[in-house]
């Protein structure tokens, strides 16, 4: 029967994979934050990422962790544009509207990726991050232990970014005040093109992290966007904290409702803590209202 | 136009639609003309809450998946007959839509929060199907062959054509009213400023819930008819994210909260299909198109394609199409 240690360890495992969604989740939080808008293809671009990752290191061999700043750099002027030529034109109306433009994006980058990579699911077998950690009762695949520390390395800088620099403040003035920002002088379009940008150069961050230990295939985006709303709802809307506390408490829910209920019905604890937390307390744990 | 002519014409568009089959050339194009139909009537069930309301949701494939197993389980297990399964599912798809409809109206969900929602009960749905006994889990149910009208199933496509044809019919009737009754005209008050629609003295709860029960009930009717067509249904063919685009896309590339809109959509969305399917094999290409009209729709065009038309015969109909 389940006893204390397989709980133990499947917390431990539902923390490393928590670390992933977290960095996932602090992308879509920041463009909300900021933007406002809700961008229902953050999982499209983050399967685009992974496949990135994946032909960055079968085609020209490139590791995926020495690939992390290519791809965190082309991830940022990917979301940039994206935001400054087809998302920024409409991001200020109906928020129906962006919702239904940004699934739009969806549609086509899932379907284009089953068009030219095929619905196959891809694996990339890197020698240095395999093999078994062991933590306590927990055995880990070394990936997801390096994909942990860097995962919260990478949420710690991206928070000194954000407090410390000159265009972060500027993103939290735009965040707080647009207008009031435009009239000091900040360019706030291209605050927001920065911020959408950040927010999907997280993804490729996530996506480097991720690819080691897990696989891509085109449909890679849809198992992701629903754990990535439900992580950034949980912890409220905009929080960066709640998207760090969401991400652990999504993860451990995960590996814990797969080991007490199942592989299939596990599933289900994601999906109802979104639509328990959307029923009973819409502004998350720590959002301030919507 | 008034009522008299708008009756007429509908009555000979209906009696054309009808005899279409004996001039199509194969069974083939009998059975791409009655899936087009047939998602029109889907599309219709979203925009009844979609596009009148302004309610939308990403997972009414929640009602749709009902449908299906609803009719399905009743006919396999419990020996009931197919069109009284039907029925049973229609009801079944307007409980379930009532009571999200409850749920998330009572908490206040509105816009992208409730098409988050519907996103998730769907995905709710899909894994209770995935691993319940009496769903039979991933396996999925077959519906034992045995085609005789009594058992709605026949081996001419044509009659799934005229069945598609009646339910959409049907659906167009629903909108049409919908257009006119004083109910209609709340919903559409709702969409257009909630809270003003609540000053004026809209019971806003109370419409927006039986509006997404009717909704439910036409998209869980939908789920029947494709059952019976195919004779199986499966968690991921039921509650796939898949068909609540679907449905999503042709209501919107037509035109939301317009009578003929999901028409218009699930005629270009067929035509564009079958166009890209002769250039490249596989759905993805297809897809690739739709969700860039999409786009294109929401950024440049948000009445729809039938927007196009109505803003040439005068702005002052405009919405009226």
């Amino acid at each position: 029967m389940l006893n204390f240690d397989i709980v133990l360890a499947g917390t431990v495992n539902g923390l490393a994979a928590g670390a992933i969604y977290v960095l996932v989740a602090v992308g879509l939080t920041l463009i909300y934050g900021v933007l406002h808008i809700i961008n229902f293809a953050h999982g499209s671009l983050l399967m685009l990422a992974m496949y990135a990752v994946f032909f960055l290191f079968t085609r020209a061999r490139i590791d995926p962790y020495l690939a992390l700043p290519l791809v965190v750099a082309g991830s940022f002027a990917l979301g940039y544009v994206l935001y400054r030529f087809l998302i920024g034109r409409f991001a200020h109306g109906k928020d129906e509207n962006i919702l239904l433009i940004t699934l739009g994006l969806s549609i086509i980058l899932d379907n284009l990726a089953l068009f030219f990579f095929t619905g196959d699911t891809q694996t990339i077998d890197v020698p240095h991050a395999s093999g078994i950690v062991e933590i306590g009762p927990a055995f880990l695949p070394k990936a997801k232990v390096i994909a942990f520390f860097a995962a919260l390395g990478l949420c710690a800088a991206l928070g000194a970014y954000i407090g410390r620099s000159d265009m972060g403040k500027a993103i939290r003035a735009v965040a707080r005040e647009r207008q009031g920002a435009r009239l000091v002088g900040i360019d706030v379009e291209h605050v927001f093109a920065v911020s959408y940008g950040i927010g999907i150069a997280c993804l490729g961050a996530a996506a480097c992290l991720l690819m080691p230990s897990f696989y891509v295939s085109p449909s890679s985006g849809h198992a992701f966007v629903l754990i990535a709303f439900t992580t950034v709802v949980l912890g409220g809307m905009g929080s960066f904290l709640g998207a760090l506390l969401g991400g652990f408490v999504i993860g451990i829910t995960e590996s814990l409702g797969g080991l007490f209920l199942g592989e299939q019905l596990g599933q289900i604890g994601i999906s109802l803590i979104f639509i328990l937390i959307l029923l009973l307390r819409p502004t998350g744990l720590f959002g301030g209202g919507r | 136009m008034n009522a008299r002519r708008i009756v007429a014409v509908f009555g000979a568009a209906l009696v054309a639609a009808f005899a279409l089959p004996f001039v199509l050339p194969s069974n083939y194009a009998v059975n791409v003309a009655a899936m087009i139909l047939f998602t029109a009537f889907l599309g219709q069930s979203w925009n009844i809450a979609g596009g009148f309301a302004g309610q939308t949701s990403f997972g009414h494939v929640v009602f749709f998946g009902t449908g299906a197993y609803a009719s399905t389980i009743l006919q396999v297990a419990w020996g009931w007959n197919p069109w009284l399964g039907w029925i049973a599912a229609a009801l079944a798809g307007g409980v379930v839509g009532l009571a999200i409809g409850a749920l998330a109206f009572r908490a206040g969900l509105r816009g992208s929060y409730f098409a988050l929602v519907t996103l998730a009960f769907a995905e709710v749905f899909r894994i209770l199907a995935n691993s319940a006994e009496f769903t039979r889990g991933g396996l999925g149910i077959l519906i034992p062959s045995d085609p005789r009208a009594a058992n709605l199933q026949f081996k001419d496509p044509v009659w799934f054509y005229w069945i598609a044809l009646a339910l959409l019919a049907l659906s167009l009737a629903v909108a049409a009213w919908l257009k006119r009754s004083r109910f209609g005209a709340q919903l559409a008050a709702i969409r257009e400023n909630e809270d003003a629609a609540r000053a004026l003295g809209i019971d806003v709860f109370r419409a927006k819930t039986i509006c997404l029960g009717i909704s439910g009930a036409m998209a869980a009717a939908g789920g029947t008819f494709y059952a019976q067509k195919y004779l199986y249904v499966d968690p991921s063919i039921a509650y796939g994210v898949e068909k609540s685009v679907e449905m999503l896309l042709v209501s919107m590339i037509g035109g939301a909260g317009t009578v003929f809109g999901p028409l218009v959509g699930a005629a270009v969305l067929g035509g564009v299909g079958e166009i890209t399917r002769s250039f490249a094999a596989g759905q993805g290409l297809s897809l690739v198109v739709y969700g860039a009209i999409l786009v294109a729709i929401v950024a440049w065009l948000p009445d729809g394609l039938i927007g196009v038309f109505a803003r040439r015969g005068g702005a002052r109909r405009g919405r009226d199409a």
